[in-house]
């Protein structure tokens, strides 16, 4: 604890460096611009919201897009832009709050797999293949038909298609940490196995993975979306960005500018958070940073 | 090398099984009755009674699991609920559009991810180079039924140049290629920028060696260098993406055929998922883990057979 104090003020220098970089690289700025906005919308999507989205207005209906209403209106004379920015609130919360859990239970998981004894290593590996061979949608459509439609379900998914890819990359940085030499010391103190990969593994894991987590965030909300647009996932009348898609499908020749609008948002959110998570990983991996 | 594909293989036939036995219990897990699920609240007693009995879920656990293992083993994946046809022949009915569609979509992305690779990693920072580099993040990115969904739009309904639904005339070639056009499309864009990112940079890493250097020292041509020296060992890596790709496509797939209302894998597991139709879509998802379980060794032993010096370390 007092080492790290002791570096801290050294710190700020790289954090500087780190700011000026991301400043530097157009591509970086260009997606935190645009999952500032996401985020943005997601926190104050009540507030900023011109319309109701969930008021009908019948007389309204399919209206292209206008000052009015700048995406249009759906067949039940919904404003689209005021739903497609509550989307953001239910895109956002589902992909934060899966990914949070995945990644809980992932650690845990994996750091038993990799500091555990051997037999429960290969059960668990075995385990976390199979359930990776299964293709995504296809796991979500399975668990759709036995457990049927809904957020929960949905967030069930997510967890379970995601948890094995955590616990794979904790095991296997619990491996090379088991058998290093500071763990060694604290073993042969006496420290029990409970404390040393709470305590002394634990903290060296979760970094790496924090930032990989969140680069799943834009393949989450993707998915969120694509289950909702086959059925499968966020059931009406939640403004989900897929339900606007599958809505607009539907009227894909009356009204063209649903399925315009229903896109926009999915593109912005998962190319801002790829750009944005692209160029942080290269800037933290120096060994990359070479190669490229 | 007998001994590795072996083990390989091995390894592939474990996690179908388990995953089998993972769908077994999911069955099992579910609160409710199974056959209550399948049928709806509203179905009579005598149909429950009959889907109880069709399934076997009266015998003891054990015994339902040899018979299910039993029934597979025998390539028999169950019988249809509603229309009575046997699965097997369902799945393999419907299992040559998805796999034409997933070797069309990756065909192009090879076609022009591959080279794109060479050639941003032979002329680095270029424009090109750069150009790919911010195109093929975007395009990773972009959700399958996002680029399906834009397609149709401009395409079929604004430009009316291509059809929107289903796989064409069974027999016409010309027509079943044309409806593949914007499926295939949709399926391999993200692959392009993968297949390039990939390519790029194993070929960075191999234009640093030193045989490179000697054959550059000996005079030979800079195509003929890129060719036949770099490019066998730089395209290594794809055959292990590809592998990985598989499930990663299935998924896509499962989109774009629903999208475009072609018939495939993916269409016959949503359509069975939206009607509760178990047996199917537990047929189709064990067709796909199978594909996906395969691929892996398939593509472990195709490196070990291709790459002199993998095969050094068996």
């Amino acid at each position: 604890m007092q080492l790290s104090e002791a570096v801290l003020p050294a710190a700020p220098g790289a954090l500087t460096l780190f700011r000026r970089r991301l400043a530097r690289d157009p591509l970086a700025m260009l997606g935190l611009t645009l999952v500032a906005i996401v985020v943005f919308c997601g926190i104050f999507a009540p507030w900023i919201v011109p319309y109701d989205p969930f008021k009908l207005s019948i007389p309204d209906k399919l209206q292209p897009p206008s000052l009015t209403h700048w995406f249009g209106t759906d067949n039940l004379g919904r404003d689209i832009f005021s739903r497609i920015i509550m989307g953001s609130r239910i895109a956002l919360s589902v992909g934060i709050s899966t990914i949070g859990i995945a990644l809980c239970i992932g650690i845990s998981l994996g750091l038993i797999a990799g500091y555990g004894p051997r037999w429960l290593d290969n059960f668990l590996m075995l385990l976390f293949d199979s359930v990776y061979s299964f293709p995504t949608v296809i796991m979500g459509l399975t668990v759709a038909t036995l457990l049927g439609a809904s957020v929960t379900t949905l967030m069930f998914v997510v967890i379970l298609v995601q948890t094995p890819a955590y616990a794979r990359l904790t095991r296997t940085a619990t491996l090379s940490l088991k058998n290093s030499e500071y763990v060694q010391a604290i073993r042969s103190l006496g420290a029990s196995p409970f404390r040393i990969i709470a305590v002394h593994i634990l903290p060296n894991v979760v970094g790496p993975l924090l930032i990989i987590a969140s680069m799943d965030i834009p393949s989450v909300v993707a998915l969120e979306a694509g289950l909702t647009y086959l059925g499968m996932g966020i059931p009406p009348p939640a403004p989900s960005w897929g339900r606007i898609l599958q809505e607009g499908y539907n009227l894909i020749r009356e009204a063209p500018w649903m399925v315009v609008a229903g896109g926009i948002p999915l593109i912005i959110t998962t190319l801002g958070f790829t750009f944005l998570g692209e160029s942080l990983r290269d800037m933290l991996d120096p060994r990359l940073r070479r190669i490229v | 090398m007998l001994l590795y594909a072996l083990q390989r293989t091995g390894l592939a036939i474990l996690i179908c099984i388990t995953s089998m036995v993972m769908l077994f219990s999911a069955l099992k897990l579910i609160p409710g009755d199974p056959a209550t699920i399948m049928l709806g609240a509203r179905a009579s007693a005598e149909m429950k009674a009959r889907i109880t009995e069709e399934l076997g879920l009266n015998d003891p656990i054990p015994v339902q699991l040899a018979t299910f293992f039993g029934r597979i083993l025998q390539g028999n994946l169950g019988t249809d609920m509603w229309s009575q046809r046997p699965v097997t022949q369902i799945v393999l009915d419907n299992l040559p559009y998805t796999l034409v569609l997933i070797a069309a979509g990756l065909g192009w992305a090879a076609l022009i991810g591959i080279p794109l690779g060479c050639y941003s990693a032979i002329r680095r920072n270029s424009f090109i180079d750069k150009f790919t580099a911010v195109i093929s993040v975007g395009t990773i990115s972009i959700p399958s039924f996002v680029v399906a969904i834009y397609l149709i739009l401009f395409f079929a309904i604004e430009l009316g140049w291509l059809p929107v639904i289903g796989a064409g005339e069974r027999g016409d070639y010309l027509d079943q290629a044309v409806h593949l056009i914007m499926p295939a499309f949709a399926l391999g864009l993200g692959w392009v920028g993968y297949l390039s990112r990939i390519v790029r940079a194993s070929m960075l890493e191999v234009m640093g060696e030193n045989h490179i250097r000697t054959a550059r020292a000996f005079g030979l041509p800079e195509y003929r260098i890129v060719k036949s020296y770099a490019l066998r060992i730089a395209i290594l890596p794809t055959i292990t993406l590809l592998a990985v790709a598989i499930g990663g496509l299935l998924s896509s797939a499962v989109f774009v055929e629903a999208i475009f209302a072609r018939p495939g894998i993916g269409k016959l597991i949503v359509d069975a998922a939206n009607m509760r139709n178990f047996p199917v879509v537990q047929g189709g998802v064990l067709t796909t883990v199978a594909l996906f379980a395969l691929a892996m060794p398939i593509s472990d032993i195709l490196i070990a057979w291709l790459d002199p010096r993998v095969r050094a370390t068996l």
